[in-house]
């Protein structure tokens, strides 16, 4: 009930949103994203989950199970609930898009309702794509998400919005529908021993080794099948190398407190499916090609790294930053181990807080003077020392730095992933681990060219001291961001609860 | 039941087209069009009205009239498709013919065509459907000619008319061919015939081969499918929405009916006519030129001309996929696709019609900032849009992937990764107009509060909307109803 009440308020609020005057619709729409926040603490405090959702009778919190429809010898249902590792990433919706909302109130002038409105609504569709455990139900939300997000690119962004958001929606959408067929080859692969899209039905289907053959592909050849075709959908969502192209130009174009979503949140879609797909109910098939998808890995980290060490535009370097992160998301992924998943996990979130806080400096810095080059910024630590401050702590934290949660999610994949018994796991690790030398090498840079030296600006930049509602949202998240570093396991324990059927399920090494 | 009563839904739409036609005649001078538009109003909603009631209270499967006509589960659902679009053009033709002559014709020609499609639901034997598809084409060329004077409307309608009279002919000679071979009409007694005496299959095979052209004509299916865009753009939009949904619904039903009673794909593969592979042939051409064309267009109308066709390649997924393995669900869900397509792209087509009543031009350009100025509307044309796209802001996503899933399921990934690759391709031209109305910065010298709002356009498109978006979360009496219907087709 609690998860229904969450989703539909957010989805209201959009719609009322949507539908009211410009005037003021920055404050009510601030105030209405309180609810849903409010509705997931509520969740986070009476969770009483154990175990993941989709193996061996893991318990799911605040569970609802409502017959939709029935196709042939299918039913669908409104199957929703969380467990330990959707809870975090609900959290992270909730409390991230307030936050957006606030960091919004100064770049955006025109068209204030219609913004507002579609970020509350695409909140919705968010909290929808982590709960759901119906397959058809999560397809919903999953292609819903996109709607706003074209709207938010195409109408607030950046001088080439159009091209960007077209391209975000027609990638992205591709992409589902790949995965679509592949996931449904597996479900008639399935035949007779399942009746429903519930994912947890399914999961206890191929589990069971009740997976047959389907058309001229006899049942192991479909398993790999279907995961080529669910990791390429996910994979461009995440996105892996070399299914990112899409990102720079989304990232660079969308309007601040869209990038502060799309990284933040929208990324991890990605990545959830991953884990829950993939990684859950295709982990023999994971496992065997661990390697394979470990190099990916690596190759993203390093990959990523060294583009964003290409950039000279400080959102650009952001936006390419995230592709290394993601990498060490499936790094994590792909390890099987406790660490490995957990700090996937993680990282999920730490990211979504560190990308955000990162987005919301640079659209800080570029508010006031009008620019992103880091060839037409000089020396603002001395103009601008509340920003700069942000921007080096998040930058710091992005590079792992101890008592910030960067650090803590980084350390557990490492662990995690040296631990992990696949072939070639600890060069492959040791490959990526790389990466954070050049993740620090571009940030000090870009640190050092933009914050230091003698003061320079082209233009006419406005030095004022930031709002406190500009402030206000990178003071949390940094806050949120320490507190993480410093007790990981305000989540890791819930997460680490829930990834640990994963790992016994293969007979992994679950001490590790 | 009495048999008239099974032929309610369709003897509520010939009837309000008689009254339409006796009013005009009592009050010759003094005819008003409000009345006009109530009969057909009133008309289309009993039609629907007594097709649900029957579909609950009814029996699986009567025939009647000497097994002419068959009233079952996939006739009523597509009486059902047929009155509702009927039901929104009529509301929204109030507003678009009031400046124009020959209401009271426009209204009886419309109803009179409804009626005929309503029959083609039901038609039972290969004469009983090219009767109902000449009652059902007849009016439809007139009513694509209504602007007699535009040059652009009798173009069309000459083009409609002439590829119309071609396919006629070859329906009618397919049939014949076919009774040669078969000595039998009725669609159980040919496959019957078939079955016991399975000869003279060259010629069989031909007159099925014909009896399809003839049927790709109505579901504008390749290589039929040339007069769709010309027609839907010369004729005046409500008459566009009414033939692209409607007349394809009806053309669809007769297609499956004929193919999967009258040659079920068990029976003539024995003798080895496997019409199977023709319409596979045809899905992945239908659904590729249409998509393909429509993402080539200038023209808002001719791109929902082509979307037109490459959703009738969609809805012939359904019948190349019959492999016996998942049939009820591949009919189904082609059922489904064109129920919800029924209401998506009528309202799509009476957007086009109210933008033309403010005066908006024909292409994309056009429509720049539209959303500004007439927000709701444009708010429902976007939900159209996605929603044919198959994006989830209604039904039309479903049951895309409901199709694409029973595609896979009975074997045929790679038609279903053909209408994914389709599919994505549409999101490109559909979000073109949504970026039109939305994106690109208002045209200034637009004036459409000067028009007024047309009441009658605007309810139609928001009932079509409303019932769009709604058949999203409710969509389970649409599974039902649809998936009930075609079990009785398959069994």
């Amino acid at each position: 009930m609690l998860i229904e009440l969450v989703i539909l308020s957010a989805f209201f609020s959009g719609l009322f949103i949507l539908f009211s005057s410009d005037e003021n619709s920055h404050k009510f729409s601030f105030y209405l994203s309180l609810i849903p926040l409010l509705g997931t603490l509520i969740m986070w405090i009476n969770f009483d989950g154990s175990g993941n959702a989709l193996l061996n009778g893991g318990k799911i919190a605040f569970e609802t199970y409502v017959p939709w429809l029935s196709l042939g010898s299918y039913s669908l249902s409104w199957h929703v609930g969380v467990d330990g590792i959707s809870m975090p990433l609900i959290l992270l919706t909730s409390i991230l898009t307030p936050l957006a909302i606030l960091s919004a109130w100064t770049p955006i002038n025109e068209r204030k309702s219609q913004f507002y409105g579609l970020v509350l609504i695409i909140e919705a569709a968010l909290f929808g794509v982590f709960v759901a455990f119906d397959f058809f139900v999560w397809f919903v939300f999953w292609e819903a998400v996109l709607i706003p997000m074209y709207f938010l690119i195409a109408i607030w962004g950046g001088t080439r919005r159009k091209y960007a958001a077209i391209k975000f929606f027609i990638y992205t959408n591709v992409a589902s529908l790949v995965m679509f067929i592949g996931f449904m080859a597996l479900i008639f692969g399935l035949g007779d021993s399942i009746s429903s899209f519930n994912l947890i039905d399914i999961s206890t289907a191929l589990h069971s080794g009740q997976l047959d053959g389907l058309g001229f592909l006899d049942a192991s050849t479909l398993k790999y099948v279907a995961f080529i075709a669910l990791f390429i959908g996910f994979g461009v969502k995440v996105p892996i190398v070399p299914l990112h192209t899409w990102l720079p130009d989304a990232h660079v174009e969308a309007p601040t407190p869209a990038s502060v979503i799309l990284a933040g949140v929208l990324l991890k879609m990605g990545t959830y499916a991953l884990l829950r797909f993939n990684f859950t109910l295709l982990a023999d098939v994971a496992q065997k090609w661990a390697s394979i998808i470990a190099i990916i890995a690596a190759v993203s980290v390093i990959y990523g790294a060294f583009l964003a060490l290409a950039q000279t535009d400080l959102k650009r370097i952001v936006a390419y930053s995230s592709i290394s992160s993601m990498g060490y998301v499936l790094l994590g992924l792909v390890a099987y181990t406790v660490y490995g998943l957990g700090g996937a996990t993680f990282q999920m979130i730490s990211h979504g807080l560190l990308s955000g806080l990162l987005f919301m400096s640079v659209g800080l810095i570029y508010n006031a003077t009008h620019t992103r080059s880091i060839e037409d910024l000089s020396g603002l630590a001395d103009k601008m020392p509340l920003t700069s401050v942000i921007f080096i702590a998040g930058a710091f934290g992005y590079m792992g730095l101890p008592l910030m949660s960067g650090f803590a999610a980084e350390l557990f994949i490492f662990i995690g992933a040296f631990g992990a018994n696949f072939p070639f796991a600890k060069l492959i690790t040791a490959i990526s681990m790389f990466g954070i030398v050049i993740v620090a090498g571009y940030l000090l840079l870009t640190i050092q060219r933009v914050f230091f030296g003698t003061f320079e600006v082209k233009g006419n930049p406005d030095l004022a001291l930031p709002q406190i509602h500009d402030l206000m949202p990178l003071v949390v998240i940094l806050l949120m961001i320490i507190a993480l570093g410093i007790a990981p396991n305000i989540f890791f324990e819930m997460i680490q609860d829930a990834v640990e059927p994963m790992v016994s399920l293969l007979g992994g090494i679950s001490d590790v | 039941m009495s048999d008239l009563v099974l032929l309610l839904p369709q003897l509520c739409i010939l009837s309000a087209a008689l009254l339409v036609l006796i009013y005009n005649t009592i009050f010759r001078k003094s005819t008003k069009l409000t009345i006009l538009t109530l009969i057909a109003v009133v008309g289309s909603f009993c039609s629907i009205a007594s097709a649900i009631f029957l579909f609950i209270s009814q029996s699986p499967t009567v025939t009647i009239f000497g097994d002419q006509l068959v009233v079952d589960g996939s006739s009523l659902f597509f009486s059902v498709i047929i009155s509702s679009v009927t039901l929104l053009v009529s509301i929204a033709s109030y507003n678009y013919i009031k400046p124009l002559q020959n209401q009271a014709e426009y209204y009886s020609l419309l109803l009179l065509a409804a009626a005929g499609m309503g029959l083609m639901a039901s038609a039972n034997s290969l004469v009983i459907a090219f009767v109902a598809m000449e009652l059902a084409s007849l009016p439809s060329y007139a009513l694509v000619t209504y602007l007699k004077n535009n040059e652009g409307s009798t173009e069309s309608g000459l083009k409609y008319f002439l590829i119309g009279a071609l396919s006629s002919a070859i329906f009618v000679y397919g049939s014949s061919l076919i009774y040669g071979a078969t000595g039998s009409l009725g669609f159980t007694a040919i496959s019957e015939s078939i079955l016991n005496t399975p000869s003279l299959s060259g010629l069989l095979g031909i007159g099925i081969l014909m009896v399809i052209g003839g049927l790709a004509f109505k579901t504008t299916s390749v290589p039929f499918h040339f007069w769709a865009p010309d027609a839907y753009e010369g004729a005046i939009s409500p008459v566009s929405a009414f033939i692209s949904s409607a007349s394809k619904a009806a053309g669809f039903i007769l297609a499956f009916r004929i193919l999967i009673e009258a040659f079920p794909l068990d029976v003539v593969s024995s003798i080895g006519l496997d019409w199977a592979l023709a319409i596979q042939i045809l899905a992945v051409l239908t659904m590729t030129l249409g998509n393909f064309a429509a993402a080539l267009q200038e023209n808002v109308k001719r791109m929902l001309a082509y979307s037109s066709i490459g959703h009738a390649g969609y809805v012939l997924i359904g019948l190349a996929a019959l492999s016996g393995s998942q049939d009820t669900l591949v009919i189904g869900a082609s059922m489904m696709h064109l129920m919800i397509y029924g209401f998506m792209n009528t309202g799509a087509f009476l957007f086009i019609a109210l933008a033309e009543h403010w005066n908006v031009g024909p292409t994309f350009k056009d429509y720049r900032g539209l959303g500004s100025k007439a927000p709701l509307v444009s708010i429902a044309m976007t939900v159209f849009l996605f929603s044919l796209a198959g994006l989830p802001t209604g039904g039309g996503f479903l049951t895309k992937y409901v199709l694409f899933m029973a595609a896979v399921g009975a074997g045929f990934w790679w038609l279903a990764a053909i209408g994914a690759i389709n599919s994505a391709l549409s999101l490109y031209f559909y979000t073109r107009l949504v970026k039109s109305l939305w994106v690109d910065p208002p045209i200034s010298d637009l004036n459409i509060s000067s028009k007024g709002i047309p009441v009658g356009i605007y309810v139609a498109i928001l009932i079509a909307a409303v019932v769009t978006i709604l058949s999203l979360p409710f969509f389970s009496p649409f599974a039902d109803f649809a998936m009930a219907a075609a079990n009785i087709l398959i069994s």
